[in-house]
Parts: structure tokens; C-alpha cells; sequence
């Protein structure tokens, strides 16, 4: 978009964005008011304490918030993500980048946690979170995508889920704290009895009024999306499921639909279910903690943050026509090629490993010759299956200290059980590795059965 | 001279309504939930972390308050809305343009959103403070059912408006049940069900047929998904709703060793 429209654009958006900073500004003026009259805040050198650097911050915001309202474009260029920067992340981001590295930048924020929980740190990266949302909003593209009304609530959810997640941390690093000197957790303090009324019941009304509050606010700002009346004959390009489908949606890429449409949901809600049977852990029961739950926190966050949410926002923010990738920056451009040319493991088995064609059933053949032959043909993949099914539960009890544990202490049944659970959820990224660094299909191809793994 | 409070609180008709006096002793703010229908869920005391919203988020909360929201404004949607293929969009767009001050459908669409979010935040705290642990382990699985069925309204109530957003995102969401292993008729073991060579899963007879009730999404889909979103779901849930908060007061509370 350029010259005219790119006017236009930021005409229509400056309202927004002035509006957007003005609230940035409260928001660090309110912080550090409250700490301020309470006394806390942090000193960081000399005589300068945190809440000074709020006070600035919203003194900075403050000052940005008229260049936004200017709408002129050669206002507008100063609280804007240079191009450059612009077209480094379009150029960097891609599946692989993106999911690589929310894992590793969510694995350096749980290993540093008791760092990053601090109010102060945490209180950084949030401004810096909205300010990058603010200097990218400038760009149609990116702002395209975000202010599509069945996107905003993602939106929401990203940085809803990123504050409970630090306020679930930050409890349970403060709890952890006070596990090691010997202390009973927090909330062991608050044990004693209070009536529900007036206590309990005045909190849930105001609770409703707020949400109330800003329901209504929400559906004053932003009308409920309605396009053109249904036709089946004009496909949209992408044709997308709604928001929280948009990871299983995701999955199609990786498995075949009756894999990520139908085995694996159906595998999530039993996994979740079988949690409170798998988890003998008796300890941080109804209290914040991550010391003493680490695997279960682990494995519970990985799903939840990593695999559910992460996917769907790469496939509500990133996932263009024809379902490919695109940078946030990036133009939705139907016409973009991206070669891809899968190859099944039997193919690279038998054809480029050994040197000669797949193993093919003749015409004439007899049902089992049929079925043999197409076993011969996936043998390598069926073989892999079966090793990493059955061989790896048994493997992590010889090799790991911890997992002999486990089974120790859950008996085969639900050791297995737990096992079969984790190994599902490991093999998505695993599969997604090998889709990225050797273009693998299926670990087992038989279209003849319409059965493909 | 007693004031007008007064006057109406020692009222016959007031009396008659209230079973308890004004809760502003202990004794009355004891009494107040015993006797209360609709407080009468609660306890009458609690510990104190269960007030606490630093530890409850109060998502569980918001999301039965949504869902009450939900019913409501859905309910006042239904007078204006038929789920047929001549009205469906026309009616929506009415809603959109007719009505003066209209924003119910906008209500009833980010409420929707937003309890499918405060779900999963309500399940992320039962999660992080280890609230499923024994005994509340089968009131976890029944949230389980119930985050489902949250997601089965909102994709239900989706394909209603009709538009090509409506349709698409329910064929792209429900082409996937053509896949079942053995009861789609793209998915894997179904060509095992055949009488004398005669396929018996078709794209007439499977699972996805089942969810749509056609070929295809069309008219009676949204017939079927209009049945469901106003009445099998909600119904479901409200069943579920009662048994899990039950189960809360019966299990000692939102959390902790019993």
C-alpha cells in the first residue's frame, strides 16, 4: 500500500492509536502513583526508584500520543517500526523460526523465572509488549490482521494469558521461596474462615459489573463481523475454522485429517481428563507452586502454552491463502508459490536409500499378497512407530532415574497410559521437525487404506 | 419515625419475598445464605484464599456469569431470528441495520469469545494450583466435558448469521469428521464395512453426514446446528453446571486437601 491509501490508513487508525497511548500513559501513571503512595517501587541507582521510571514512561507516552492522533504520514513515520526492521522480521519469521523460538524464548523465561516474575522486569516487558504493538499498528498489513473482529479477542488472550501466567509464577516462585526456608505456602496463611456474605458475594457483583462494563464497551467499539451472504460455490482464500480450531487446523499440514481432525482432539480431551488420574504427586495441592510439581508444570505448560495457543495464534495471525506462511508485515498475497515437495519415509527407504523402486503389489494379485506387500512397503515406517511406542517407555525406565521412579510409583497400567499421552503430544513437534528439515510426509503411506501417519 | 428502609423492609409484601432479615449482623449474614435460593449455592463461611482473587482469577466465575449472559441475549436473539436458508442472513442483517441501538448480536458474539477464553483461564488456574488433585478429580473431568461443550456452542452458533464467513469456517471445521476412522468415508478402516462389495459408509451415511444432516453445509445443517446451539447444548451444560458446582461444595471448596 503506498501514497494515497497509505494516507488513508493512518487517517483511519491515528484515533485509535492516540487513544491507545493515552491509556498506555494511565496505565504507567497509575503504577506509579500507586507504588509511590505506598512506598514501594524498587531503587535502582542512587536516589531513582522504579516508580520515577514509570512516571517517565508515561510522560514519554504522553508525548507520543498527539504525533499518533496527527495521522500525518510524515508525523506518523517517527512511532513506526522502520521498514527495515519491518522487512528483517517479514524475512526471519517463518514456521520454523516462530515455533523454535517461542519455545526457547519461553524455556530462558521459565529457567530465569525467579528473575522474570519480579514486578519491576515484569512490568518492563509489558510496556515493551504494547509499545511494539503500538509502533507495528502503523503498518496496514500487520493492523489488518489484528483488528479483523474474530482476531481481537486473540489479542486479548495473548496478553491475558501472558499476565496470569506471570501472576501463576510469581505466586508459585514466592511460595517456592518460602517451601525451601521451611515455611508453609502462602495460602496455608489465609486457612482461617470468613463469612461469604459480605465477603464473597460483594466480590462476584463486582466482578459482573466489570464484565458487564466491558462486554458493553466491546460491543459499542467493535461490530460483530457479517460478510457477504453464504454461497457454496465461492470459496474464500483462506478458508479458516474459528479462532480456537485454528490449531487443530494447523495440524493438517503435519497429519492427515483423521489424525488432527478427529484422533488427536478426541486424545486431548481424554489427556486432559486422565490428568487428575496420572498426577500422584500429593504435594501443591491447593497452592501456587513449580518446585514441587515440575514435571507435571512442564508438561502441562508445553501443551497448553506451546502446542495449543501458540499454534493457534501461527494459524490465526500467520497462515495466509493457500494456507502459507506469512510475516505479520507481510502482504496476503493469493498468487505467493512456495515449492514444497513431501517425501514418505518408504520413499526414502526403498528409493533413494536403497536404490530401487518401491515394493508394489502385482495387478492380479490376491487380497493378502495385496496386503503383505504394502506392509513390506511401510515396514520401515511401522518398525519406527512401534520402537518409539513400545520401546521408548520401557527405555526411559533403564536409562532415567526419574521415570524409574515414576513407574515405580504408578504401576504399568497407568505408567504406559501416561506414557502413550506424552508420546501423542511429543510426536506433533517431532513431526514438524522432520516436515522442516527433510520434507517428510509420512512416516507411514498407505492411501490404498486411506491410512496415512 | 422509622425510615422509608425500614417501612419497606418490615413490609408484608417484603417479608413475604425475603425469607431472612437485612444481613447486617453475624446471626442474619448466616442466615441470609441458608435461606436465600439463589445465594444458598454458597457456603456460609469460606476460607479466606477462596476470596482472594490474586488465587481464584474469578474465571470460573465469569464464565458461568457469561454463560448466563449468553442465554439471555441469545434468547432475546431467537425472537428475531429463523433458522432458514430465505431469512437466516436477512434477519441478521436486520438485526444489524433495523434495530435502532443494536447490539445484541455484538453482546452475544464477544460474549461468546470471551467465555471460550475465561474457560480456559478458569481451567489454567484449577491447573496451576493443583486443584484436581484428590478428591476433585472427577469434577475435573466433568470441566473437561464442559470446556468441550463451551467450544461446541461457539462453533454451533457460528454457522447461524449465514454469511460466507458462517459457512466456511463450519465446511473447513466439520470436513474433518469425513475423515473418522470407520465411520467417514475418507477415514481409514471404512472400506471395511461393506455388504457384497457395496460400500455402507458413503458421504450419505457417515459421520460427517450425521453432524450436517446433508451433503453438504446447507439448509439442514443449520437447522441442526440451530437445534443444538439453542437447546441440546445449553441444556447439556446447564445439567453439567449443576453437578460441577455441587460437586465444589461437596469436595470442601475450590482446592486444598479436604
Amino acid at each position: 500500500m503506498h501514497g494515497h491509501n497509505e494516507a488513508l490508513f493512518l487517517e483511519e487508525i491515528s484515533s485509535f492509536l492516540g487513544l491507545y497511548y493515552l491509556f498506555l500513559a494511565a496505565l504507567n501513571a497509575g503504577a506509579a502513583f500507586y507504588l509511590w503512595r505506598r512506598g514501594r517501587g524498587i531503587r535502582l541507582i542512587g536516589p531513582i526508584r522504579s516508580f520515577h521510571c514509570w512516571l517517565l514512561l508515561a510522560l514519554l507516552f504522553t508525548m507520543i500520543a498527539p504525533l499518533a492522533f496527527s495521522g500525518d504520514p510524515q508525523v506518523m513515520r517517527w512511532i513506526s517500526l522502520p521498514p527495515s526492521v519491518r522487512d528483517f522480521i517479514d524475512w526471519l519469521m517463518g514456521p520454523v523460526v516462530y515455533s523454535v523460538g517461542t519455545v526457547a524464548v519461553l524455556t530462558v523465561l521459565f529457567v530465569g523465572r525467579r528473575f522474570f516474575v519480579k514486578p519491576t522486569v515484569a512490568w518492563l516487558m509489558l510496556n515493551g509488549a504494547l509499545l511494539f504493538m503500538g509502533l507495528a499498528m502503523t503498518d496496514p498489513d500487520f493492523a489488518d490482521i489484528v483488528r479483523k473482529p474474530d482476531n481481537v479477542p486473540i489479542v486479548g488472550l495473548i496478553y491475558l494469558l501472558g499476565y496470569f501466567t506471570w501472576l501463576g509464577a510469581y505466586l508459585a516462585v514466592e511460595n517456592d521461596k518460602r517451601i525451601q526456608q521451611g515455611l508453609p505456602p502462602k495460602e496455608k496463611e489465609l486457612d482461617e474462615k470468613v463469612l461469604v456474605w459480605p465477603d464473597l458475594v460483594y466480590t462476584e457483583l463486582i466482578c459482573m459489573i466489570a464484565v458487564t462494563a466491558l462486554l458493553f464497551v466491546w460491543a459499542i467499539c467493535i461490530k460483530a463481523p457479517l460478510e457477504e451472504p453464504a454461497s457454496a460455490v465461492k470459496t474464500p482464500n483462506p478458508s479458516k475454522a474459528p479462532w480456537y480450531f485454528l490449531g487443530l487446523q494447523e495440524m493438517l499440514v503435519y497429519y492427515d485429517p483423521w489424525m488432527a481432525g478427529v484422533v488427536l482432539p478426541s486424545l486431548i480431551i481424554f489427556g486432559l481428563m486422565a490428568i487428575p488420574y496420572l498426577d500422584f504427586n500429593k504435594k501443591g495441592n491447593g497452592y501456587y507452586t513449580i518446585d514441587e510439581r515440575k514435571f507435571s508444570y512442564i508438561v502441562f505448560q508445553f501443551g497448553f502454552i506451546v502446542l495449543w495457543v501458540t499454534l493457534i495464534v501461527l494459524g490465526t495471525f500467520l497462515r495466509g491463502p493457500n494456507w502459507n506462511f506469512f510475516g505479520p508485515f507481510e502482504t496476503w498475497d493469493p498468487h505467493k508459490v512456495e515449492a514444497l515437495n513431501n517425501v514418505d519415509l518408504s520413499e526414502f527407504f526403498w528409493v533413494r536409500w536403497l536404490q530401487r523402486a518401491r515394493p508394489r503389489p502385482p495387478e492380479d494379485a490376491g487380497m493378502l499378497i495385496k496386503v503383505g506387500v504394502i506392509l513390506i512397503r511401510e515396514l520401515p515406517g511401522i518398525l519406527l512407530l512401534i520402537g518409539y511406542f513400545a520401546i521408548t517407555p520401557a527405555a526411559m525406565v533403564v536409562w532415567s532415574r526419574f521415570f524409574r521412579e515414576l513407574f515405580k510409583k504408578m504401576g504399568l497400567f497407568r505408567y504406559m497410559t501416561m506414557m502413550f499421552l506424552l508420546q501423542v503430544m511429543l510426536l506433533l513437534p517431532v513431526k514438524m521437525v522432520c516436515r522442516w528439515s527433510f520434507n517428510l510426509k509420512y512416516f507411514i503411506a498407505i492411501p490404498e487404506w486411506m491410512l496415512n501417519f | 419515625m422509622p425510615s422509608l428502609s425500614e417501612i419497606i423492609r418490615h413490609s408484608q409484601i417484603w417479608k413475604s419475598i425475603f425469607r431472612h432479615p437485612a444481613p447486617v449482623d453475624r446471626r442474619n449474614r448466616v442466615v441470609v445464605m441458608l435461606t436465600n435460593f439463589f445465594l444458598h449455592l454458597h457456603p456460609v463461611s469460606i476460607k479466606k484464599q477462596g476470596i482472594a482473587l490474586s488465587y481464584t482469577w474469578c474465571m470460573g466465575g465469569v464464565t458461568f456469569f457469561l454463560f448466563l449472559v449468553e442465554t439471555v441475549t441469545g434468547v432475546l436473539l431467537m425472537f428475531y431470528y429463523r433458522p432458514t436458508l430465505e431469512w437466516a442472513y436477512k434477519d441478521i442483517l436486520a438485526l444489524r441495520d433495523v434495530m435502532s441501538m443494536g447490539i445484541l448480536r455484538e453482546l452475544h458474539r464477544w460474549g461468546a469469545h470471551a467465555m471460550v477464553i475465561t474457560v480456559w483461564l478458569h481451567m489454567y488456574r484449577v491447573f496451576l494450583t493443583g486443584s484436581y488433585k484428590p478428591p476433585r478429580e472427577f469434577n475435573w473431568v466433568i470441566g473437561v466435558i464442559l470446556l468441550l461443550l463451551t467450544l461446541l456452542l461457539s462453533f454451533t452458533g457460528y454457522l447461524l448469521p449465514w454469511d460466507q464467513l458462517a459457512i466456511w469456517a463450519i465446511t473447513v471445521g466439520s470436513n474433518m469428521a469425513r475423515a473418522t476412522p470407520i465411520l467417514g468415508h475418507e477415514g481409514p478402516g471404512s472400506q471395511l464395512l461393506t455388504v457384497d462389495g457395496i460400500p455402507m459408509i458413503t458421504n450419505a451415511s457417515d459421520a460427517r453426514f450425521a453432524l450436517l444432516g446433508a451433503r453438504f453445509v446447507g439448509e439442514e445443517t443449520l437447522n441442526r446446528f440451530y437445534v443444538l446451539h439453542c437447546i441440546a447444548l445449553p441444556l447439556a451444560v446447564a445439567f453439567l453446571l449443576a453437578i460441577h458446582f455441587w460437586r465444589v461444595r461437596k469436595d470442601g471448596g475450590i482446592s486444598g486437601p479436604l
